[in-house]
């Protein structure tokens, strides 16, 4: 029964998926200018320029660029990277660990700052500790992660230089990793310099991030606390002699966690789209800074490839949030 | 949960949003130079605090320009380009909002279904992928506003007209006769009007974070100064000059700060649920 239903989201994925692709293609084509003036040096021939159109596959109708696109997909082949003359493929999956570990890791701090607060908040309700809590969790939400990178980098980075402010490992150390997931494979390999290095350049660019998720999974997570402290089995738990701080994280804790959970599965796909400007301001070497500079480049193949898989991890991300659901209460698994 | 309780909000909100109003409405007359004058022997002032001259209150940047002139017409920039992007966002938002609540059936499942498919991309990545495909300018960031945040007005409109419908005064109007064009103007929107205040200041501050976002990447216009336009240059040179940054930084996060909070207030003075 789950097996069919896995199925079945599985298949519904992929039209969401060549939905994206179709508009990313469309979009593409209108863009004024041509993405070959781009890459030509002054004086070049129109041969030059016609053998450059021909090798892009820039010259064909359009119709047959979108096919030849998508069929290229259906092989694992993205086509090649205008301004960086690579294979649009390579290009990601080279720079796609390095947004995972930011992503993960501010996801960790955003779920710990969350959690932290919220207890403390219910913990010391009505006290000054509440209030200027709120006023924290205001803040943090008002103010969005683009502008967190920025005033972290000026403080921590720059007026208290703290922490490196651009890129993800100081080239100094050597460091030859097999995979591109640096964090976990200096672990592994018990290189806790290496460990130490990624940790403060990911500092500032993953509390960045961490920051308005964690107010908002704060917010959540307080109602459903406050929610929780009514039942009776906390009654019951303070008779038994339990502290207060017990009761909250042994008891209500447990049970106020799950419309988090769910939150967080939908914020983890906005994460994601957050990470391209912040790794844009701290120059990290992810995905969304690939994903500016072929924006500003004008490189069509790897724009499209991008989107597409940013979309891809949309629909993963999406697909898993509907599967833990289906999960938890069988009975959402018939729809 | 009352963020208004630690300090008082609203005067601050109050003074900055009038101090950002007169900013850009008089930037040529209060702006003490012209914001693209170089000056090249007098590059890289500091702000007078910091030992620089009184001539140059906030310094100067990498080309001499004076980053107080150029901050004070970045405000400009960025009043002109939320107004009118959060205008017509709104505008679309009621209508398609008014429309799918009041009539509901195919229409409100078409609607609501385009709101759903828009708000599950990230708005940065469609607003940069946009303003790349229409190409740099003022113009663009505002088609960016009005195309990613109408969403925002169309889902609060929707379901707050879902609620008037069942109204009383509206089964009153239907039977006195009048248009569904009429009503919804007339009665239901008169009724919604507060909410939509409060959604307009949010998303004021909510533009200007997106003007900067795009001025940041270098899609907005290069020939006027932009607060994101400021960041950007003050990015490259922050190591020897901080506060090239740090000043339209500053005047963003205030700016973000005070609609938020003002966004609050209103909603909290309207709301009668909330206030109580």
């Amino acid at each position: 029964m789950f097996g069919r239903y896995l199925m079945l989201r599985l298949l519904l994925a992929i039209p969401t998926i060549f939905c994206v692709a179709v508009i990313v293609f469309v979009l593409m084509r209108i863009v004024p200018g041509d993405p070959i003036s781009m890459m030509i040096p002054p004086g070049a021939s129109p041969d030059d320029i016609e053998n450059l159109r021909e090798i892009y596959g820039l010259n064909k109708p359009v119709l047959d660029q979108f096919l030849i696109w998508l069929n290229g997909i259906a092989e694992g082949d993205l086509g090649r990277s205008i301004s960086l003359k690579l294979g649009v493929g390579q290009l990601i999956l080279n720079r796609l660990p390095a947004t995972l570990e930011l992503v993960i890791l501010s996801m960790g701090i955003a779920i710990f700052l969350a959690v932290t607060a919220s207890v403390a908040a219910i913990r010391y309700k009505d006290t000054l500790v509440e209030r200027v809590l709120d006023t924290f969790t205001g803040v943090a939400q008002a103010i969005p992660d683009f502008l967190w990178s920025l005033l972290l980098l000026l403080f921590f980075g720059v007026i208290l230089p703290l922490f490196p402010i651009t890129g993800r490992l100081d080239p100094s150390l050597s460091f030859d990793p097999i995979t591109n997931f640096y964090f976990f494979e200096a672990i592994f390999t018990f290189r806790l310099d290496v460990v130490w290095d990624l940790l403060a350049h990911l500092a500032l660019p993953s509390f960045a991030l961490a920051f308005p998720l964690a107010a908002s999974l704060s917010r959540v997570l307080r109602g459903s606390l406050s929610e929780a402290m009514s039942q009776d089995y906390i009654t019951l738990a303070q008779v038994k002699g339990y502290s207060r701080l017990e009761v909250i994280t042994k008891f209500a804790l447990r049970n106020a966690l799950i419309p988090t959970i769910t939150l967080s599965g939908v914020q983890f796909a906005f994460l994601i789209g957050g990470t391209v400007l912040v790794e844009y301001i701290f120059s990290y070497p992810g995905l969304g800074n690939l994903a500016i500079s072929a924006v500003v480049q004008r490189d069509l193949p790897l724009i499209q490839g991008l989107i597409l898989t940013f979309a891809v991890m949309f629909v993963i991300t999406n697909l898993l949030i509907d599967l833990s659901y289906a999960l938890i209460n069988p009975r959402l698994r018939g729809r | 949960m009352p963020t208004t309780s630690v300090f008082k909000i609203s005067s601050f909100s109050i003074f900055v949003i009038v101090l950002l109003g007169f900013a850009a409405l008089f930037a040529p007359i209060i702006a003490p130079y012209d914001p693209m004058a170089q000056d090249l022997k007098n590059s890289f002032l500091p702000p007078f605090w910091l030992g620089g001259t009184s001539e140059h209150l906030l310094g100067t940047d990498s080309l001499g320009r004076d980053l107080l002139s150029r901050i004070i017409f970045g405000a400009r920039a960025a009043v002109y380009v939320s107004v009118i992007g959060s205008f017509f966002a709104a505008l679309i938002g009621v209508v398609l909002g008014l429309l799918s609540g009041y009539f509901g059936g195919a229409l409100d499942a078409l609607i609501s279904r385009l709101v759903d498919a828009w708000m599950s991309f990230p708005s940065v990545l469609l607003c940069i992928v946009l303003a790349a495909v229409i190409g740099p300018g003022l113009e663009t960031v505002i088609v960016a506003i009005i195309i990613i945040d109408w969403t925002r007005f169309c889902r609060v409109v929707r379901s707050e007209t879902i609620v008037q419908k069942s109204s009383d005064y509206v089964s009153a109007a239907i039977i006195g006769g009048l248009s569904p064009l009429k009503i919804l103007i007339k009665e239901v929107f008169p009724n919604i009007a507060p909410l939509l205040v409060t959604l307009l200041t949010l998303e004021m501050g909510i533009a200007i974070v997106v003007e900067a976002i795009l001025s940041f990447v270098g899609l907005s216009s290069s020939h006027i100064p932009t607060w994101g336009g400021l960041i950007q240059e003050g990015r490259l040179y922050v190591n020897q000059a901080w506060w090239l940054m740090g000043a339209p930084v500053f005047c963003i996060v205030v700016v973000v700060l005070a609609f938020n909070l003002i966004g609050d207030s209103v909603r909290k003075r309207i709301d009668p649920v909330l206030r109580a």
